[in-house]
């Protein structure tokens, strides 16, 4: 019964994303809201003058998002914070018990 | 395990392996790829060591409490590079602003802060994936 509903939960939520997928606009589409932001035009017009890196999304990445990129990096410390707390308070029961 | 096709076969790869990515990590701001992507491939080859020749051996090379500092360390490297931007009266994480010098562009040591916080991020996510490796393994 539970895995019944937990597979219909899954199929609806994967229908969602499946359905939002198909309505998005072929890659690079003069009418994609990414080419109608004016960021994309202030990207390729100043990126490479303000950082010197030919990689945009480098720059884009360690530069004018870098703050974006510090949240990335503190998720995977919490990662490994969170496996080795679970790893140590088992081995501590492991070993009371 | 103990085979040898896949023993000579890792001793082989793991060099060229550590070195692409090395590559990856240096040259983010010039080529596709980056802190993220290197560092996975640097890790790779640390996986491919231990599956080879075992954790122990790994334990050898890549001691756990190496993995540990660098794992502090390159979050460290990286909130310390964004707060030099706040010392130089700029804003946090700024790049140029913040005195990082740009160099020539399509040179290996340029884009300044974009270099560094690059650096930073393939070591700590090579010791993240080695970590997250030898502690999952275990179980």
């Amino acid at each position: 019964m539970r895995a019944v509903l937990i597979t219909l939960i899954l199929l609806l939520a994967a229908g969602a994303l499946v359905a939002v997928a198909l309505e998005m606009p072929p890659l690079g589409a003069p009418g994609a809201p990414a080419l109608a932001s004016p960021l994309t035009a202030y990207y390729q017009a100043r990126a490479f003058y303000e950082t010197a890196c030919p990689n945009q999304v480098a720059a884009i990445v360690a530069d004018y998002r870098a703050y974006d990129t510090l949240g990335e990096t503190t998720v995977l410390f919490t990662a490994v914070a969170a496996i080795l707390t679970l790893k140590h308070s088992r081995k501590e029961e492991r070993d009371r018990g | 395990m103990d085979d040898l096709v896949l023993k000579t076969v890792a001793r082989l790869l793991i060099p060229f392996i550590q070195l692409y990515g090395l590559y990856v990590i240096l040259h983010g701001h010039l080529s596709p790829g980056g802190g993220f992507a290197g560092g996975v491939i640097v890790a790779a080859g640390f996986v491919l060591y231990a599956l080879a020749f075992g954790r122990s051996a790994l334990a050898a090379v890549f001691p756990e409490r190496l993995s540990t500092w660098l794992e502090s360390g390159g979050i460290l490297w990286y909130v310390g590079l964004g707060l030099v931007g706040v010392f130089a009266g700029g804003a946090f994480l700024a790049n140029a602003r913040a005195g990082f010098p740009l160099g020539p562009a399509g040179r290996l040591f340029s884009g300044g802060l974009v270099f560094l916080l690059n650096l930073g991020i393939g070591i700590k996510v090579a010791a993240t994936i080695a970590t997250l490796f030898r502690h999952l393994e275990e179980e």
